[in-house]
C-alpha cells in the first residue's frame, strides 16, 4: 500500500489528544484515497463469485426448480438451492444473533420449499466472473404455489406480543388516563402513520469467505459486529469456532441492518462449505430490499390539557409490522410517556404480521418513530391550547423520568430549549399558520423535543505498548462511520498522553476482545471506557516497572505523583525527573506490555438518556406543492463530547436522516403482488445534498459520571429524534394543514 | 496484450480489444464486452477506490473521470472507451503520495462518515470543479446531488468544495 501523506493529519501530530479535542479521522486518508477496503474488496486468484436469485412471489412454495440451462453455461460451477444445500443446524436457538428477536423462528436461506415472503432468496447461482454468474441467473426456472399473503398493515391483525417465561410486553401505563381525558377542557386525537423505511447504506451488503489451506475461513463481512457473525456462522454451519475469522475493518454505513448477520453471509459461507472454494456474495440495491427495515407504524395519540397546556392525560397506542416467522418489536409509545409530567398515560403497543422480511432497527428504531409522532401530537396540543410550541414543552418539563419513576443521571434538556431557540431565532416567530411569507414561498418555523438512551455494554479492550513507544489498543467492535477508530485513538492519547500518530486502533476482527455489536448509540461510551481502563492499567504496570529499576527516577512514585506527556512518564513537581517509555522498556529488558480490561456499566438506578431540541425553518412553495428545510438547528444534550468534529457530524446524519423520514423516506408496496415496487435509489428517495441546508449543532455538555464511565452518552441516533416532528411541525406552521401521515411528500401538501 | 479475463482464467473470445489510460499509465486490455467500466476497475484492475452502490446510475458512488468529465462508471461499458482517459481515486493523489487538495479538504471538513461514497464524491467534486460552472454554496448543492450521502455529510461536503474552490481563486498556482 502507497504511503499517504495528508497536511491536515500530519499538522495534528505530535498532539496528545484529550477529550474534546477537534481531531480529523485517523482514517481519513485510507477513506479518501480509495484504499479503506470494504467487504466486497478482498480478492484472491481462484475467488468464485455468487449472484442471488430471488423469489418472485410473495409466498408459497417452490414446486420445480430447474437449474440446469444455469449450470450449463461455461464458467458456472454450481447453483445452490434447497435440493442439493449442505445441511445447517436444526436448533432456532443456535441461529439466534445478538440483534434477534426473542421469540421466532430465524430465515434460513436455502433450508426448504417454503417462500415466507417476497425476495427472498432461493438459489445462489456460483461461477467464475460476476457476469457469468449473473447472466446464469436468469436462466434459472421456477414454479410456485402460491399461496395467500398479507403485506397490508392495515390489513394485518394486531395483536400483544408476548415473551415465553415474562408474559405480555406491555409499557407501564399510569394513573386513569382515559377519565382524565374526558375531563380534559383541552384535548387532541390524532392518527398518525409512518411508512416503512429501507436503511440503504451506500455499500451493497456482501462477504467474501475465503477457504485457506489448512482447513481455516476467512471472512470479510459487512457487519455491524464481527463477535455476532463469527458466533453465527460457525453455530449455523457447524465450523468450529477457533477456525473461523471474521474481518470487517471498514463498513459503508449500515445504520442498523448489519446489526444482524444478512443473508449474503448464509449463502456465501454454505457456498464455500459446499464447494471448498472461496467465493464472494454481493447483493444487488434492490436484493437490499428483502431483508430488515423499519417497519411501518400506525400510531393513535389523544393528549388532554388543561387551558393553560398542562398536560393530564396521555392516550398512546401504536401498532408495527413485523414478519410471519419473527417478533420484531419496537419501543413506539414510551417516550411521550417518560419525556412529560402527566399523572396519567395509558399505553399500548401491539405488532401485526405482514409477509415481508422480519423488520430491524434502524436508527433510533422506535424513537424516530415514537418521539416524531409524540412531538407532532404536542404541535397539536399547542395551537389547541393557544400556547407557544416551546413554551408547552417547559410548562410540562418533567425533572425525572417518568415511566420509572426515577431520577436522571442528567437531563441538559432545559438548556437545549434555552440556546437551540435562541440560535435559531425562535422568539421572532409569528405564532398563526400562514402568517410568515417571502415572495411566493410561505416559510414555517417548528421545534421538537427528541430523546433517546444513553446505553452502554460490556466491552473488552486489550492495550500494547511497544519497546519503540507505540500503542495499540483493540477490541472486536465496528466503526460503520461514527468514527470509532478515531475516539479509541483520542481516549488512549488521553489516558497515556501518547501523541496520535503513536496509536493505532484496531476493530472489526473476531480475534480481537469481545465487543458487542455497534448499535444503540452505545459504542463511544463502551468501547471507550474500555480503553480508558486498559490504558490506565497499562500505565500503571509501566510506572511499576520504573519503579523498580535501578537508579530509577521514578522510584516510589505513585501515578498520582505521576504526569503523562508525549509517550514519557515524569513526575508532576519536576517534570525534568521521568523516563521515556522506551527507556522504561530498554532498562527493564521488555519487548512489550500488555494490559486487557473489561468496561463495564455503572450500577445506578437512575435513568440514563440523551435529550434534544430541534428548531426547523421550512419553505413552502405552495403552488407546486414543495417543501425545502431550509434552516436546522439542533441543539444536544448527550454528556462529554470526545470530539466535537465527529460528533458534529453524527447529529448532521441524524438530521438527515429525520428530513429523509419527514419528507422523501418510504418503501412502498404493491400489496396486490405483495411486493416493493421502488425497491431502488432512483425511486426511494434519501435526501441528496440540494434537499439538505447548513445544521447548526450545539452540544449542551453535561458533567455525567453515572451515564458511563467516561460521561459519554452517544450521539449516533439523537441527531433522528424531534427531527421530522420539527419539520411536519414547520410545514403546519407555514401551510395551516396539519398532516400526520410520514413522509410529507409534494401530493400530500397539496391536496385539501 | 494483456487479457483482462477473471482471476481464475475464464478466457473469452469475444474479447475486445482496448486501449485505456487508466491514472496515467496506458493499458491495453481484451475485455468481455459486457463488461462495465466499474466492474472492469473492481474486479479486474484492483482499482476498488471506485465503489459499487446501485450498479444502475442511481446513487453516484462510482463516478469516476473520463478525460475530465465526471461520470457513473457502471453506466458506461468498458470497450466503448478505447482511447480515454480515466482517473478514479487512486490516480489523484500525487505520486509522492500528497493527497489532492479535494482530498485533504474532505478531511478537514470531515465530508464523510464510513467512507463509502467518499471516492465518487471526491472525483465528482473534480468534475464539478472542471466545468467551472458552480461557485456559490446553492449551486455546489445542486451540482453535487448525483452523489448519495446516507451517512449524510452533505453540509461538509459542501464546505470541503468551497474550501476548495475558494483558496484556487486565490492561489492560481494550486493543482487543476
Amino acid at each position: 500500500m502507497k504511503e499517504m501523506k495528508s497536511q491536515t493529519l500530519q499538522a495534528q501530530e505530535g498532539r496528545n489528544a484529550g477529550f474534546g479535542t477537534a481531531l480529523s479521522r485517523v482514517d481519513g486518508a485510507a477513506k479518501v484515497t480509495g484504499q479503506a477496503k470494504y467487504a466486497a474488496e478482498f480478492t484472491r486468484p481462484d475467488l468464485l463469485f455468487g449472484v442471488v436469485y430471488t423469489a418472485r412471489i410473495a409466498k408459497g412454495k417452490i414446486k420445480r426448480i430447474d437449474t440446469s440451462r444455469a449450470l450449463a453455461m461455461d464458467g458456472v460451477v454450481d447453483v445452490l438451492t434447497h435440493e442439493n444445500s449442505p445441511r445447517v443446524t436444526h436448533f432456532d436457538l443456535k441461529l439466534k444473533d445478538m440483534s434477534a428477536p426473542t421469540v421466532g423462528h430465524p430465515f434460513r436461506a436455502l433450508d426448504s420449499d417454503d417462500i415466507l415472503y417476497p425476495g427472498q432468496p432461493i438459489a445462489l447461482v456460483v461461477a467464475e466472473t460476476l457476469e457469468i454468474a449473473r447472466a446464469a441467473a436468469r436462466l434459472v426456472d421456477v414454479d410456485y404455489e402460491w399461496q395467500d399473503f398479507e403485506t397490508d398493515l392495515k390489513r394485518a391483525t394486531p395483536f400483544v406480543p408476548k415473551v415465553p417465561g415474562v408474559g405480555e410486553r406491555k409499557p407501564k401505563s399510569r394513573g386513569k388516563a382515559e377519565a382524565a381525558f374526558a375531563s380534559s377542557p383541552v384535548q387532541i386525537t390524532g392518527d398518525y402513520h409512518l411508512m416503512p423505511e429501507h436503511h440503504n447504506p451506500m455499500e451493497l451488503f456482501a462477504s467474501t469467505v475465503f477457504c485457506e489451506d489448512d482447513g481455516r475461513l476467512t471472512i470479510y463481512d459487512k457487519t455491524q459486529g464481527v463477535k455476532n457473525s463469527h458466533c453465527y456462522i460457525c453455530n449455523a454451519m457447524g465450523f468450529k469456532r477457533a477456525k473461523v475469522r471474521v474481518l470487517s475493518p471498514f463498513v459503508g454505513g449500515a445504520f442498523g441492518s448489519a446489526l444482524r448477520p444478512q443473508y449474503q453471509l448464509w449463502l456465501a459461507a454454505l457456498a464455500a462449505k459446499k464447494l471448498e472454494r472461496s467465493v464472494r456474495v454481493v447483493m444487488t440495491r434492490q436484493e437490499m430490499f428483502g431483508h430488515g427495515y423499519r417497519p411501518e407504524c400506525y400510531n393513535r395519540i389523544q393528549l388532554g390539557a388543561d387551558d393553560q397546556g398542562h398536560l393530564k392525560a396521555i392516550i398512546n397506542s401504536a401498532v408495527t409490522g413485523t414478519s410471519s416467522y419473527e417478533n420484531y418489536t419496537e419501543s413506539i409509545v414510551s417516550w411521550g410517556g417518560m419525556l412529560y409530567q402527566c399523572d396519567n398515560a395509558k399505553l399500548d403497543y401491539q405488532i401485526a404480521r405482514v409477509d415481508t422480511a422480519t423488520p430491524c432497527n434502524m436508527r433510533a428504531p422506535g424513537g424516530a418513530t415514537g418521539t416524531n409522532m409524540f412531538e407532532i401530537a404536542m404541535d397539536e396540543l399547542a395551537y389547541a391550547s393557544n400556547v407557544d410550541p416551546l413554551e408547552l414543552r417547559l410548562r410540562n418539563y418533567a425533572e425525572r423520568h417518568q415511566l420509572k419513576d426515577r431520577d436522571y443521571t442528567s437531563k441538559a434538556l432545559r438548556d437545549c430549549y434555552q440556546r437551540g431557540a435562541r440560535k435559531f431565532g425562535w422568539e421572532k416567530r409569528s405564532p398563526e399558520p400562514r402568517s410568515m411569507r417571502e415572495g411566493h414561498e410561505l416559510i414555517g418555523w417548528g421545534m421538537a423535543t427528541g430523546v433517546w438512551d444513553a446505553m452502554m455494554a460490556p466491552t473488552s479492550v486489550r492495550a500494547t505498548l511497544h519497546a519503540d513507544g507505540s500503542l495499540e489498543v483493540g477490541t472486536a467492535t465496528a466503526d460503520i462511520g461514527p468514527g470509532t477508530y478515531t475516539m479509541m485513538t483520542q481516549i488512549a492519547s488521553d489516558a497515556t498522553g501518547i501523541p496520535v500518530e503513536r496509536i493505532t486502533a484496531k476493530l472489526g476482527d473476531s480475534d480481537l476482545p469481545f465487543a458487542p455489536v455497534e448499535g444503540g448509540s452505545a459504542t463511544a461510551a463502551s468501547a471507550g471506557t474500555a480503553v480508558q481502563k486498559a490504558c490506565h492499567a497499562l500505565m500503571k504496570q509501566v510506572l511499576e516497572q520504573a519503579n523498580q529499576l535501578e537508579n530509577s527516577p521514578l522510584s516510589g512514585a505513585r501515578m498520582e505523583d505521576v504526569d503523562l506527556v508525549g509517550g514519557r512518564i515524569q513526575l508532576s513537581e519536576n517534570p525534568a525527573q521521568g523516563m521515556s517509555f522506551s527507556e522504561v522498556f530498554t532498562a527493564a529488558g521488555l519487548d512489550s506490555l500488555e494490559a486487557k480490561k473489561f468496561g463495564r456499566p455503572r450500577m445506578t438506578r437512575k435513568a440514563r438518556n440523551t435529550h434534544s431540541a430541534v428548531f426547523v425553518e421550512v419553505r413552502v412553495d405552495e403552488e407546486v406543492g414543495m417543501a425545502r428545510v431550509t434552516r436546522v438547528v439542533n441543539a444536544v444534550a448527550a454528556g462529554r463530547i470526545i470530539n466535537p468534529k465527529t460528533a458534529r457530524s453524527q447529529i448532521i446524519g441524524g438530521v438527515v436522516f429525520g428530513i429523509g423520514m419527514a419528507l422523501e423516506e418510504e418503501s412502498l408496496a404493491d400489496h396486490r403482488i405483495g411486493r416493493w415496487m421502488n425497491h431502488n435509489l432512483a425511486e426511494y428517495h434519501v435526501p441528496v445534498n440540494a434537499d439538505v441546508p447548513d445544521i447548526d449543532v450545539i452540544f449542551v455538555e453535561e458533567e455525567d459520571h453515572e451515564a458511563s464511565p467516561i460521561g459519554v452518552k452517544g450521539v449516533g441516533e439523537i441527531g433522528v429524534c424531534g427531527t421530522a416532528a420539527a419539520i411536519a411541525n414547520a410545514l403546519f406552521h407555514a401551510t395551516g394543514k396539519r398532516l400526520r401521515d410520514l413522509p410529507i411528500t409534494i401530493d400530500k401538501l397539496v391536496t385539501d | 496484450m494483456k487479457q483482462a479475463t477473471s482471476p481464475a482464467g475464464v478466457e473469452r473470445q469475444d474479447a475486445c480489444p482496448t486501449r485505456l489510460t487508466i491514472n496515467g499509465e496506458i493499458v491495453e486490455l481484451a475485455i468481455p464486452p459486457w463488461t462495465s467500466l466499474l466492474d472492469l476497475l473492481r474486479e479486474r484492475l484492483a482499482l476498488t477506490g471506485t465503489k459499487k452502490g446501485c450498479d444502475h446510475g442511481q446513487c453516484g458512488a462510482c463516478t469516476v473521470l473520463i478525460d475530465g468529465r465526471r461520470i457513473n462508471s457502471c453506466l458506461k461499458l468498458a470497450v466503448t472507451l478505447d482511447g480515454t482517459e480515466i482517473t478514479t481515486i487512486e490516480g489523484l493523489a500525487g505520486v509522492d503520495g500528497s493527497l489532492h487538495p479535494l482530498q485533504e479538504a474532505f478531511i478537514r471538513h470531515d465530508g464523510f462518515q464510513c467512507g463509502y461514497c467518499t471516492p465518487g464524491q471526491i472525483c465528482s467534486a473534480q468534475g464539478l470543479l472542471n466545468e467551472a460552472q458552480a461557485t456559490t454554496r446553492a449551486e455546489i448543492r445542486e451540482h453535487m446531488s448525483g452523489n448519495i450521502c446516507r451517512c449524510g455529510a452533505y453540509p461538509n461536503i459542501v464546505d470541503a468544495i468551497e474550501d476548495v474552490i475558494h483558496k484556487r481563486n486565490s492561489d492560481p498556482r494550486m493543482p487543476e
